[in-house]
């Protein structure tokens, strides 16, 4: 199918995507890798009166370190991701969940932060950037630079915290990686390009076999992606025995509100959430 | 050598690997218009108004048509199936006029100079609609007082089509073992990768109009002739064309509206008009596939001998009857009882009315439904009476020394040896390690169980002897038809009515031509799917091709071939007896030197300065082939599951197929057709189903919801053959297009039921998806 | 309407074009370039996979406006003479690897992608490869056995039996 019309805009720079965006008014959206967008384009499901597209602006794509955390460009490509040593050095879970994202063709153009500011409760990335406490960096043309946590990011279902006159410049994760850390992301659908049905994303740390830091995000277990938080406070300090690892993960759904629909109901989603959260963990601590 | 039964790689490849394709949509040309339809968001509900003067102003826009615009042209799309005398037929207009009947049928059409400016003027048209009762399922749509589909008709049922043979009472009364099942089909969308395409080139004006349709067709022969029926057109003023085509799978076994459309808007704007499909609207509009209840019961002996079965179906005929709608389910009505022998058995069918796209042929139309029952039944009795699903099937299959073997459906299978593709599959699988290794998983209650499944079918092809589709109904015959021109440089030109879309028929034909008239390979050209190249036809469908159009090839090349002896007789001057035909040369038996090859006949054919009297020019043939019987591939497919309890997962651990599709021309393309009916058959057993939400709105509209299994989904699978050659023609061949489909979904659900029976489960429907199975695991379990 | 400049298939075409016009939509029926086919809305099946500026893009999922200033190679590009001369082209034809040859062009171009980066692709690292490319025909068999047969024959010079 054919996309509705509107402008397109081309900024060179952060600055001038912001002040294209606050000028094109509401009805602008922005394109970064365009991979969820342009479907919705074709179908007619989205009519943008304007597309502010921020390919061509280099600055969007770096992933830098920055001290106890890295810094992902909103636009850097899922396959740029995946491969970046820095991302699979201090944040892997991120590297090990964008590589389930899509299929090849569709990572080298969808975007890490197009995947956030999109947040389709399906979509592997909010869920991993909830789990690691990471920070979204926001900037406008009136209100300039905004720092939102990724638990006020994610509002309500397909809907960020951002204004309509914000773009989304990079994403800063706290480090999660190296000696002591554990991680996985476990996606549980029905064929290949399918999406989610339930993903659980994990990060642990251990010190002298305790845990001294777990993070679990849960994907497409309510409108928005939630953290496993009962589990998390039941294995703080545990030494992860079989039991205590299945007795946690038995709260993985709690507080969840899971969708009912044509990929799989809500009691199955609980169901799922709980046994792939043990697995996940189990698969995190393994060494 | 031998060209028949070489694994030649195929001539049209070329083509189709560098992107130099002939795809209707890739044809434009100059003067162009393009068109797009407007579709009912409705499932049921009346039209009391269409405003298209918005839509008629926009830049572009040539025209915009509603069908009440064309109500006295447009005609209604045929069905060529009256299954029953009283069989209701609901009129069914290309373009809906008053009543739209399922979401997705088309209400107005733009037709504008690009696609583009077609698309965004349909968001111009606006249409008042009063909705109607809508009526989804199939059960309740037949009970009385039920809301209609089609008011007129007073009942939502098309026909009722009854077969019986033996004493099914005297079989079930006092039956040791009687099962009753109640399995469903679900609704599938066939999803060929080209989307439907058509374009219509008009050429002159008035009464003497011509057209050229091309169209991404299984059957331009067939859509010829009934789109002059349809439009009163005279069929002598139209060509259509299937130039190459993607697929097919059935779904383009039709006479679709916008076929007939493309005709009629050509012929009102005098300018070649096209309509590209978008995959969205194609998944509501393209006929769909499969939907049956089915309610079986199976009578047998303790010992696992079966008496009888009774069917009992109800068909989901969608809002109209297309092409051959009502006549899918009836093609099953004959393999019910499978390759066993039983005393009685009894089908009856009730076509179902409902608010949803006419379902029609879905590759094998009829026989998976069939096949799936029964094997289905095979594996529960095997359960209920303790015995290994094979040897139950042992017991009940018809041995080699009993073919030809008159079936209690009423066929006659003519050969076949099931003995012997069963045991070559058995080793294949390692059947014995695996089911030990299903005890370990067991025993330990392993989280992960391992299910064998078993399929042991058979199917009919060659569709199909005319005088048997004549008693069923049909109207038309199922002969086909071949000629063999040997042009005067010695080429050859073979043309069959048989349209390839993706079967090879340009390398298998060749093949057959090249053995019958001694010609390498390289000299022949196959030609198809052009109404004005091929004359006649009955086109591609139910695995005839081979079966019957490649006989026809074949007799026409042994037709032409007589001919050349006369000629070569004459010319060597020596007796037509008395001449060998082989590698090409006619030669004198016992005369060495004396010899002339075919195309030194040939030639001599085209000058004509010395022929035989009574004898015409140029050397060539036709042939239209009526098969005496269908075929009757057969086969053992064997099916590992794993199946994670935990989450409901089933991933195929390993898949053998061994097929006996008779002789075989091209290895090669036989095992390409196998795996891809496997590929089709598993994603209908786990993945694939068209759903309809309450309203009647189709939810999988996409392919992010209609779920069309990818490489990463599907095992690599053992496939090999046995071969026993039909008896019914002179290639010795069956049909292949179909088999892999038929035979592999009741094997993995079966595999699947197999790895659950010890948690209390005997059923799972389909498509397995691994929430039903891990609902199947709770609720057999709590039982 | 903005003007762009795209180099397909070794030749650079300048156009003015509508914002909204897919990239696919441009090289079939701007540009000519046809043997890039459609075959879905949703960017699952990846019939017109390309390859833009090297790597694989489901060209009914970006802009021709996108695609300005940059380079793009169609399945045409892969055989500027007409014969299927590419290894991977070869390969499909001697594996069997296409039946009605519809998701040919976009699953060659994807293998393509995939044999850039990892020129010894096991069977699994074939199938999961290749998830973004849907093919009916062929249960995908033999298109595993051809992206094989390529990438032996491009790492030895050898065409495997």
């Amino acid at each position: 199918m054919i996309p509705p019309t509107f402008e397109y805009l081309r900024p060179r720079t952060p600055d001038e995507a912001v002040r294209m965006l606050a000028d094109a008014g509401e009805d602008a959206k922005v394109l970064a890798g365009g991979q969820s967008l342009m479907p919705l384009l074709r179908l007619r499901l989205a009519y943008p009166e304007a597309l502010v597209d921020l390919d061509r602006i280099a600055e969007l794509r770096e992933i830098r370190d920055d001290g106890d955390a890295i810094v992902i460009g909103a636009t850097a490509t899922h396959h740029q991701v995946v491969r970046d040593p820095l991302v699979r050095e201090h944040a892997p879970l991120v590297a090990a969940a964008t590589a389930t994202v899509a299929d090849p063709a569709v990572r080298h153009r969808g975007t890490f932060g197009g995947s956030l500011a999109h947040a389709d409760p399906a979509g592997d990335l909010p869920a991993v950037a909830l789990a690691l406490d990471a920070v979204l960096l926001a900037r406008s043309a009136s209100g300039g630079e905004r720092e939102i946590p990724a638990r006020e990011f994610f509002a309500d279902w397909m809907t960020t915290a951002l204004e309509p006159d914000e773009l989304l410049t990079g994403v800063r994760i706290p480090k999660a990686g190296g000696p002591g850390w554990g991680f996985r992301y476990e996606k549980f659908h029905r064929t290949a390009q399918a999406w989610a049905i339930v993903g659980v994303a994990c990060a642990v740390r251990r010190v002298q076999g305790a845990v001294e830091d777990v993070r679990i995000g849960l994907t497409n277990m309510g409108p928005v992606p939630v953290r496993a938080s009962a589990v998390e406070e039941r294995l703080a300090g545990s030494t992860l025995s079989d039991g205590a690892l299945r007795e946690a993960s038995d709260h993985a759904a709690e507080g969840t509100e899971p969708p009912s629909d044509l990929h799989g109901s809500a009691e199955y989603r609980s169901h799922l959430a709980r046994v792939l959260t043990r697995r996940a963990l189990t698969a995190a601590t393994a060494r | 050598m031998t060209e028949i039964g070489h694994a030649r790689p195929r001539a049209e490849d070329a083509r189709l690997v560098t992107g130099r394709t002939r795809w209707t949509d890739n044809l434009t040309p100059a003067g162009t218009l393009h068109v797009a339809y407007l579709r009912s968001p409705h499932a049921h509900a009346r039209i009391d108004r269409v405003d298209v003067e918005a839509a008629r102003r926009r830049p572009n826009v040539v025209a915009v048509l509603t069908g009440k615009d064309l109500a006295e042209e447009q005609g209604a799309l045929p069905c060529a199936w009256q299954v029953t005398e009283d069989m209701k037929l609901p009129a069914h207009p290309p373009m809906a006029v008053d009543e739209v009947r399922y979401a997705g049928e088309p209400v107005a059409c733009v037709v504008a100079r690009d696609r583009y400016s077609a698309a965004d003027a349909l968001e111009d048209i606006d249409v008042d609609y009063s909705p109607l009762p809508v009526v989804l399922d199939m059960e309740r749509a037949v009970e009385d007082g039920a809301d209609l589909v089609h008011s007129d008709l007073g009942t939502n049922a098309s026909y009722t089509w009854v077969f019986e043979q033996g004493d099914l009472d005297a079989a079930m009364r006092d039956a040791p073992v009687l099962l009753e099942r109640r399995f469903v089909q679900q609704r599938l969308i066939p999803t060929a990768m080209e989307p439907r395409a058509v374009l219509c080139e008009p050429d002159g004006s008035g009464p003497n109009m011509d057209f050229t349709l091309y169209s991404s067709t299984q059957i331009p022969h067939i859509l010829r002739l009934m789109l002059a029926v349809v439009t009163e057109i005279p069929e002598h003023r139209i060509r259509v064309v299937a130039p190459d085509v993607g697929g097919g799978f059935g779904s383009k076994l039709q006479v679709y509206g916008e076929e007939v459309l493309a005709l009629l808007l050509a012929r009102r704007l005098g300018r070649p008009v096209k309509w590209t499909e978008s995959r969205s609207e194609g998944n509501m509009a393209v006929h769909h596939g499969r939907d049956q209840v089915q309610k079986v019961t199976l009578a047998a002996d303790r010992d696992g001998t079966l008496r009888g079965l009774k069917v009992e179906l109800l068909a989901d005929m969608g809002a109209y009857l297309m092409l051959v709608t009502p006549g899918v389910p009836l093609l099953g009505a004959f393999m019910f009882n499978g390759i066993y022998k039983m005393d009685a058995y009894s089908f009856t069918c009730t076509g179902v009315f409902t608010n949803k796209t006419p379902t029609d042929a879905y590759r094998g139309a009829g026989r998976p439904e069939a096949t799936f029952a029964i094997e289905r039944l095979m594996d529960e009795l095997a359960a209920e009476i303790g015995v290994d699903p094979v040897e139950v099937r042992r017991r009940n299959w018809i041995t080699h020394e009993e073919f030809p073997y008159d079936t209690i459906a009423g066929l006659t299978y003519d050969t076949g040896n099931y003995e012997a593709a069963t045991e070559k599959a058995l080793a294949l699988f390692e059947y014995d390690k695996l089911r030990a290794e299903q005890h370990d998983r067991r025993e330990r209650r392993d989280p992960v169980q391992l299910g064998i499944g078993v399929s042991t079918y058979t199917e009919m092809c060659g569709l199909a002897p005319s005088r048997v589709l004549g008693s069923l109904s049909y109207g038309a015959g199922g002969w086909e038809h071949a000629s063999v021109r040997l042009l005067p440089s010695g080429k050859v030109e073979v043309v069959t009515g048989s349209s390839a879309h993706g079967q090879g028929h340009e390398t298998a034909w060749a093949q057959i031509a090249a053995d019958r008239l001694g010609v390498p390979f390289e000299d022949v050209r196959v030609l198809h799917g052009d109404t004005a190249v091929s004359p006649k036809g009955m086109d591609t469908y139910g695995s005839r091709s081979l079966a019957v159009g490649g006989v026809a090839l074949y007799r026409a090349c042994d037709k032409v071939v007589d001919k050349a002896r006369t000629i070569a007789a004459h010319m060597l001057e020596a007796s037509e007896d008395d001449l060998e035909f082989g590698g090409g040369r006619f030669s004198v038996r016992g005369v060495e030197a004396a010899g002339l090859s075919i195309q030194e006949v040939t030639q001599a054919a085209f000058a004509a300065h010395d022929l035989p009297d009574g004898v015409e020019p140029s050397l060539d043939s036709d042939v239209t082939h009526d098969p005496e019987n269908f075929s009757f591939p057969h086969g053992t497919h064997l099916c590992a599951v794993e199946i994670d309890t935990e989450t409901g997962f089933t991933k195929i651990r390993r898949y053998v197929a061994v097929d006996d599709v008779g002789n075989v021309v091209n290895p090669l393309i036989v095992e390409g057709q196998v795996h891809g009916g496997l590929a089709q058959g598993i994603a209908q057993a786990l993945y694939e189903e068209a759903v309809y939400d309450a309203d009647g709105n189709l939810t999988t509209t996409t392919m992010a919801d209609y779920l069309v299994p990818s490489a990463a989904d599907l095992p690599s699978f053992t496939t090999d053959r046995t071969e026993t050659p039909a008896a019914g023609n002179p290639l010795g061949v069956k049909g292949v297009g179909e088999a892999g489909t038929i035979a592999s979904t009741p094997a993995v659900v079966n595999a699947i039921v197999d790895a659950l029976r010890p948690y209390g489960v005997r059923d799972v429907p389909m498509p397995c998806t691994p929430e039903r199975v891990w609902t199947a695991l709770r609720e057999g379990g709590a039982r | 309407m903005p003007r762009i400049r795209v180099e397909v298939d070794g030749a650079t075409y300048e156009d003015d074009v509508e914002p909204r016009v897919l990239l696919v939509h441009h090289l079939r029926e701007r540009l000519g370039k046809v043997g890039t086919p459609v075959g879905c809305d949703t960017a699952n099946c990846g019939a017109c996979t390309v390859l833009l500026d090297g790597l694989s893009v489901k060209s009914c999922s970006v802009l021709a406006v996108q695609a300005d200033g940059r380079s793009v190679t169609t399945v045409e590009g892969l055989s500027p003479d007409g014969s299927a001369g590419h290894p991977l082209q070869r390969a499909f034809h001697r594996e069997h690897a296409l039946q009605c040859g519809y998701c040919t062009p976009g699953m060659i171009m994807a293998s393509l992608d995939l044999l850039r980066d990892n020129p010894d692709p096991s069977e699994e690292e074939v199938r999961e490869g290749l998830e973004g490319n849907l093919c009916r025909c062929t249960g995908y068999q033999n298109i595993v056995r051809a992206v094989r047969s390529a990438a032996a024959e491009a790492r030895t010079g050898e065409v495997a039996p």
